[in-house]
């Protein structure tokens, strides 16, 4: 057995070890210690200065207790609930536009893919003044054409979905440039095999098109689904989670618990739940999307 | 469909991606009483707020930190990126499937998890406050090392084996070789991580207080939340525009391979 490893260890390029031990250094610093430490973290309560307090399951108590990260989770599905399939529609309209013969596609795509680079936090800020009751220039608009002001940003209702519109505009641009790299690969066969048999516009749309772009509305739903749950900067910058903590998101709590008030313990618990919630989420939708398809 | 009416929808979308950005523009230059008025255009453009912000914020030091930063973590990335690419892609060592699938492991990982733990590694260290702390977290990239490692199972064994031949080491091969001739996974891979690097605001918020190390971004977002733009808005939109514009100016010129980079890393994930 030994001498089976030990000849497989010799047959091994020399060199390979050194080529990948960048990455098992930063491996075991980056990624397993704050793995294992992070678990050990949960287990005490600890503000980082007096020496680290065993707890027991006491953060584990408090988390499913805690109202606030309940609130946190259910905030962050009502982002995800109005951000996705809104960033679908939109996306894949403007990809379905630029895919037919249209001049000046490339301008038209680098335009829509503008807000992509910019930092969050420019658009943060850009979008707090236009969605400013008073002075912003949503509401101006709104009101030149005889329709009332909306409370964009400061009534408890309106808050997160105001973010979650954002945050489509903000990211739209990736989810075009996806769906059309989708619908290039969509060989052309199917769609003249069924203008043979008679097939119209909108059903070649349903049954070739839509299944077709099935993996890429698999990807959208991820990226969407993580960059949901990590929603932070907007927030922060924007509302400060509130108004009546309706825009406090599961990064921005942690962020709080754990540099506000210095509970790295229940911080390191917090996050450890989300990752949770994250990856059983990202599971569940693989395999319902999955399922569709085959059926 | 019309062709008049998809242009219509076409231009729409242009002007509600396009047009916030030269509102903001515009606004930065305007007189504050004009900046809520939907019009671009104002009789009375200064660059006042722009002195304003240099006077009361680093900016210029920050613009500085955050190129340090940003081009380190790119050189590093690429650099640790292709070599571990290679070793997975070109060379057999013992462990080596093992290694692939704790990379695809890894990047399975969300960030929340390890967070904490990394800031009080980085306070236990004595880290926090230098650009170590910066840099050191965003050194690898498991997309990278994917990206390199896919472009690298292309590249003709026949190659490899002539360079071989003539005594070239495995170094020799990755960055002699093989580096001119990968230089669109280099770019994708550098675009990628530089635009990350550059606009990443959390980490830098949870390291750095001192505000001579800060980075562009952080740097704003302390400005906006810290009450020192007197809730002003044409500060607020100086600010904001003095981050936005260095990564448009760039975009301009090099939009096609931003759209590129980001498609295959969406690919990808």
């Amino acid at each position: 057995m030994i001498r089976k490893f030990l000849h497989k260890f010799r047959a091994s390029d020399r060199n390979s070890y050194w080529f990948i031990s960048p990455y098992v250094i930063f491996f075991l610093a980056f990624t397993a210690y704050p793995l294992i430490f992070s678990f050990i973290l949960m287990f005490h309560r600890w503000n980082i200065v007096s020496p680290m307090e065993w707890v027991g399951l006491k953060n584990f108590e408090r988390l499913v207790l805690d109202s606030l990260f309940l609130k946190s989770l259910g905030n962050t599905v009502m982002f995800l609930l109005i951000h996705i399939p809104l960033q679908i529609v939109v996306a894949l309209g403007f990809a379905l536009l630029l895919h037919s013969r249209v001049r000046f596609r490339g301008l038209f795509r680098a335009l829509y893919f503008l807000p992509v680079v910019v930092s969050g936090v420019v658009v943060t800020i850009l979008w707090q003044q236009l969605y400013s009751y008073d002075y912003g220039v949503l509401n101006s608009v709104l009101s030149s054409l005889g329709l009332p002001r909306m409370p964009w940003l400061v009534d408890a209702s309106f808050a997160m979905p105001s973010i979650a519109l954002m945050a489509t505009w903000k990211n739209v641009g990736i989810y075009i440039i996806l769906f059309l790299v989708g619908l290039q690969d969509i060989p052309s066969e199917l769609y003249e095999a069924a203008a043979i048999d008679g097939a119209s516009r909108s059903k070649q749309f349903f049954r070739i098109t839509l299944p077709m772009l099935n993996p890429t509305m698999i990807v959208i739903m991820v990226l969407s689904t993580i960059g949901g749950f990590s929603l932070f900067i907007e927030p922060y910058v924007m509302t400060g989670g509130g108004p009546m903590q309706s825009t406090l998101s599961g990064m921005l709590y942690i962020y709080n618990q754990a540099f506000y008030f210095n509970h790295m313990g229940y911080a390191a618990t917090l996050g450890f739940a989300l990752a949770l919630v994250i990856l059983a989420v990202v599971v569940i939708q693989r395999k319902v999307i999955e399922k569709d398809s085959v059926a | 469909m019309k062709a008049a009416a998809k242009y219509l929808i076409l231009l729409l979308g242009a002007v509600i991606f396009a047009y916030p950005f030269l509102w903001m523009i515009a606004g930065s230059l305007k007189p504050e009483l004009e900046i809520s008025k939907l019009s671009l255009w104002s009789d009375h453009f200064s660059i006042r707020n722009f002195f304003t912000v240099i006077s009361k914020v680093p900016v210029g030091r920050a613009f500085l930190n955050s190129l340090l930063v940003s081009l380190s973590v790119t050189v590093f990335v690429v650099l640790f990126g292709s070599m571990v690419g290679y070793a997975l892609a070109r060379l057999k060592f013992f462990g080596q499937k093992m290694l692939y699938v704790l990379i695809l492991f890894t990047m399975m990982i969300p960030f929340q998890i390890t967070l904490i733990p990394q800031y009080v590694m980085m306070v236990k260290l004595g880290l926090t406050d230098t650009y170590l702390s910066l840099i050191a977290p965003s050194m690898m990239s498991g997309l990278s090392i994917l990206l390199f490692r896919q472009f690298f199972m292309s590249i003709p064994q026949s190659l490899i084996d002539a360079a071989r031949l003539d005594g070239c080491s495995d170094a020799g091969i990755l960055f002699r070789i093989i580096y001119p001739l990968a230089k669109p996974v280099i770019i994708t891979v550098s675009i990628l991580t530089f635009m990350t690097s550059w606009n990443d605001v959390l980490w830098p918020l949870i390291v750095v207080r001192d505000r001579s190390l800060m980075t562009m971004p952080q740097l704003v977002t302390i400005f906006v939340t810290g009450g020192e733009a007197e809730s002003q808005l044409g500060l607020l939109l100086a600010a904001a525009t003095l981050l936005a514009l260095p990564v448009i100016i760039a975009y301009a010129f090099f939009q096609r391979y931003f759209i590129q980079s980001m498609a295959s890393s969406g690919i990808k994930g």
